[in-house]
């Protein structure tokens, strides 16, 4: 049953009175309105949900309140704006990557981490820290020229 | 997050959410030009198409939609060439019923070639009329002017001039313009304007960036799950465990305990909704529901082939018949003969479809759709909700994902029924298995061609003949009640279309022959194999079919692939595409599969070629083939491309990019799995798509314009060979003849051993 968490979200910290199972998704998307991450399978294979926990990418959909309580996460719109990009969403731009762009959000918040833990990556290491992300469109290319790009910048 | 800022960002730039029949800031000024008031949306009126802002930008109103790969900044540079305005000018309005007249939505790659076209003719009469306007306010005659970003001026005298803006902006065009009689894809105006021709072209063919990109990337804008709406309920579809049963008995206190849930059921149609998502989502999986017995005989997914082929057949057509084949069969020295199948294939947008609809009984109802569609997506809601279609007001918000006739529409019709029965609006949302297992499916096919050559290694005849499931079993025009699982579970039966398609190509075989073969649904209603149109309907099997088989041909005679093409097509575009792809993708000639291995890798190289409506293609393919696992790496591309005038060079390369990747996952690893209960390929790891650690290393585009030619279409084309391509890759690398899709490492090994 619902009892008061603490979630501290893009550096504000938040009282959620919420299920203790429910997954962070929701209590991102639907009581604290930070809809970037989305729900695109709430199994984690597709990483549409993706946030970042403690500066690792992680998915909300199956990481319970109980779990993300107490620890720092980070949305898309945590990361940079349009007046003050991250690297990451500067190249994304840049390489004109997204189509429908729901997944866009994995794409980005792991490539975020990724960079943040190898700023040089090999191509090999580019895709091999993506597996697993999930793109219907088809952009996988521009992807990796993106994440490339901002490796570089 | 500023919550507010973000709506009116997505106002702005990603659907239009709000209509502004009235622009603001109109000059009070005497009515001399146009009028206050937007007169009402009909196809013979210029203002439905077009208008000009008080500050001198243009919009366009679309009817037909961009689903991610810039056909609206296409769009915008058609209008602002005719116009003579700078591209970042135009704002191109799409998806809302009550802002833009119905011209067909997403559909059959047509954005540019009709709905593009449509606009580009009502951009010129609009510039005539504007013109018009200017030589009287100038004292002048309209051939002495010019126009330069929207600036009207004397030509030799630039001191006289006059904007769009002090012509008419903020206020509408009252002019009537021609219109074809037709509504959706086929819909076009025509007024006594002529369009420019190519050599006036400043802004079409010019790499102008999509608007919908920034907000994506930092989640500014939103997406049809984001929308809420006061009152609001969430909602759960419960389906069936299997195909055909109904609800039988249903526990509502099985929810009891969760807050605010409720269900609601009607014949067989089951929903749970909740005031919280959450709640809504426990509800679902919390239900005890007793389903009653069902046997949809379906084949199982190992049986299709055989199901197919020894299915009554509906409808038979016959597209191409030239020559008499069956005589050259029954003389040819030799038959070549090869059967190819291709499976169900998915939808599997990103997120399972959303919708939310208000349904109010006495005034404006509204539906917000992610559907590629949503004037037909508007009026499904009214036939479902018995509403004439005028009270239904639909609004497109991206969705996630739209490759033809997925389940948005499905979503609508559920959405619909549930906000009528609690009065409320909700929304509804699927879950994965939603998605994966009872989105409405690409047909499943076998393909039969056959070839008579003489001794001396001509084609006498070529044979094709395909059968399978029709593409329209439910339409890709989601209006008629009939095509919803809604509909279909509140007992409207399925009224099956019998459609199928035959290879594109100019081949000049002396005698020709393409027909197909549809057969019946395996259920009469509510099927997760219900089939209808996925991304290019039919191209990628049959021309995955036509393509291998040509090959074929070319190996059986000793000829190489490359030149047995040029042999026999007979169009110069098509010749244009196989040459300019054969060498930029550095062919390399055989006449037998080359077997080249290093190590445990084999690599080789395969084309195929193609016609999809006026477009033309033509692709390389490279593989990497791992001996001991049979792992395929669809390594490398090159793409000729011609689809006549390009509007945009560099979203076309990424929509050709984009095509060749899903072509890549859907050859590859794509197929929908079902025993004799239902569909069991329910997710990601159950119905996998290409890893990125799969994606091609490269691909080269190469994009051959044609301006004196209408554009003709690039959504869809080049993924129909990307699988023959592979294929043909494959068999140069190994030896092996893939005829069924998909081509997994299983059937490799299968083939090698």
């Amino acid at each position: 049953m619902a009892q008061t968490m603490s979630l501290s979200v893009n550096g504000e910290t938040h009282q959620l009175d919420v299920d203790p199972d429910m997954p962070l998704l929701y209590a991102l998307r639907d009581d604290l309105g930070l809809s970037n991450p989305r729900f695109g399978c709430g199994l984690a294979q597709c990483g549409a949900c993706t946030v970042l926990m403690d500066g690792q990418a992680i998915r909300s959909c199956v990481t319970p309140m109980s779990v993300a309580s107490g620890h720092a996460v980070t949305t898309l719109q945590g990361i940079g704006t349009p007046e003050r990009p991250h690297k990451v969403q500067k190249a994304f731009v840049e390489e004109q990557v997204p189509q429908c762009g729901y997944c866009l959000n994995g794409w980005i918040m792991t490539s975020v981490a990724l960079l943040d833990s190898n700023p040089h990556p090999t191509d090999s290491e580019i895709r091999q820290a993506l597996t697993g992300l999930k793109c219907r469109c088809g952009t996988h290319v521009a992807i990796l020229r993106a994440v490339k790009r901002a490796a570089e910048a | 997050m500023n919550t507010v800022f973000s709506r009116r960002a997505a106002v702005q730039s990603l659907g239009a959410l709000t209509v502004s029949i009235m622009l603001p800031d109109a000059p009070a000024r005497a009515a001399a030009f146009g009028v206050e008031q937007r007169p009402p949306l009909k196809p013979d009126q210029l203002s439905t198409y077009v208008s000009i802002g008080a500050d001198g930008t243009a919009t366009a109103y679309f009817g037909k939609m961009d689903m991610g790969q810039g056909t609206d900044i296409g769009v915008a540079q058609m209008v602002a060439e005719e116009l003579d305005l700078s591209p970042e000018r135009v704002l191109v309005v799409m998806g809302d019923t009550a802002t833009s007249i119905n011209q067909g939505g997403a559909s059959g790659s047509t954005g540019i070639q009709r709905g593009g076209m449509a606009l580009r003719h009502a951009a010129a009469e609009a510039r005539r009329v504007l013109l018009d306007m200017a030589a009287q306010q100038l004292g002048t005659s309209a051939d002495r002017l010019v126009v330069t970003d929207g600036v009207v001026s004397v030509s030799g005298s630039p001191g006289q001039q006059v904007t769009y803006a002090k012509l008419i902006g903020g206020r509408f065009f009252d002019v009537q313009i021609g219109w074809n009689g037709k509504i959706g894809n086929d819909l076009d105006v025509s007024g006594k304007a002529h369009p420019k021709t190519p050599d006036q072209y400043k802004v079409v063919g010019q790499p102008v960036r999509r608007r919908d990109v920034p907000l994506k990337v930092f989640g500014t804008g939103d997406y049809v799950v984001d929308i809420k709406v006061p009152g609001m309920l969430h909602a759960r579809m419960i389906r069936p465990p299997v195909a055909g049963s109904i609800p039988t008995a249903v526990d509502r206190d099985s929810i009891k305990d969760i807050p605010g849930a409720q269900v609601v059921w009607d014949k067989g149609l089951l929903g749970v909704l909740a005031p919280r998502e959450w709640d809504a989502i426990r509800a679902s999986n919390a239900l005890r529901v007793t389903w009653s017995d069902s046997h949809p005989n379906f084949p199982r997914d190992s049986g299709i082939y055989d199901a197919i082929r020894n299915a009554s057949v509906v409808k038979r057509g016959v597209e191409v018949n030239v020559g008499d084949v069956d005589a050259a069969l029954a003389r040819g020295a030799r038959l070549i003969e090869a059967t190819y199948q291709w499976p169900f294939q998915s939808h599997s947008s990103m997120g399972p479809a959303c919708a939310v609809v208000d349904y109010r009984p006495d005034g404006l109802t509204t539906v917000w759709t992610g559907s590629q569609k949503p004037h037909y997506a508007g009026a499904c809601a009214a036939n479902i909700l018995g509403l004439p279609p005028e009270k239904v007001r639909a609004i497109w918000v991206p969705g996630p994902g739209s490759y033809g006739r997925n389940d948005a529409g499905d979503a609508v019709a559920d959405a619909a029924v549930l906000s009528k029965a609690v009065g409320k609006p909700v929304r509804v949302q699927g879950m994965r298995h939603e998605g994966t297992g009872w989105d409405p499916k690409g047909p499943a096919s076998i393909h039969v061609a056959r070839a008579a050559v003489s001794p001396d290694g001509n084609v006498l005849a070529w044979d094709f003949l395909s059968k399978g499931f029709s593409r329209l079993d439910v339409n890709s025009n989601e209006s008629a009640v009939s095509d919803t699982l809604a509909g279909q579970l509140l007992g409207v039966a399925l009224k099956p279309t019998p459609a199928f398609n035959a290879p594109e190509e100019s081949y000049g075989f002396p005698s020709k022959r393409k027909a197909w073969e549809t057969v019946p649904p395996l259920m009469d209603r509510a099927s997760p194999l219900r089939s209808t149109h996925l991304r290019d309907p039919l191209g990628p099997q049959i021309h995955f079919a036509s393509e291998s088989f040509i090959d074929e041909l070319a190996y059986a005679l000793a000829q190489d692939p490359v030149e047995f093409r040029l042999k026999y097509v007979r169009d110069p575009r098509d010749v244009a595409v196989v040459r300019a792809a054969a060498d930029k993708g550095e062919w390399q000639r055989r006449t037998a599969a080359r077997r080249q291995a290093h190590g445990d890798t084999a690599t080789g190289q395969g084309i195929a070629y193609v016609q999809r409506t006026n477009t033309r293609v033509a692709i390389v393919a490279e593989v990497d083939v791992d001996l001991k696992t049979g792992k395929i790496w669809a390594r490398r591309f090159t793409v000729a491309h011609d689809c006549g005038q390009i509007i945009n060079p560099e979203l076309l390369r990424l929509t050709i990019e984009g095509n060749i990747v899903q072509g890549v996952s859907r050859a590859m690893w794509e197929e929908v799995r079902f025993d004799d209960k239902n569909v069991t390929s329910v997710d990601w790891l159950t119905y996998p798509i290409l890893d990125m650690t799969e994606a091609p290393e490269r691909i080269d585009v190469v994009l051959i314009n044609r301006p004196e030619l209408a554009p003709s279409g690039a959504g869809e084309a080049s993924t129909r060979p990307v699988a023959a391509a592979v294929a043909n890759a494959v068999y140069d690398a190994t030896g092996v003849r893939f005829r069924q899709a998909p081509l997994t490492p299983d059937r490799l090994k299968a083939g090698m051993s």
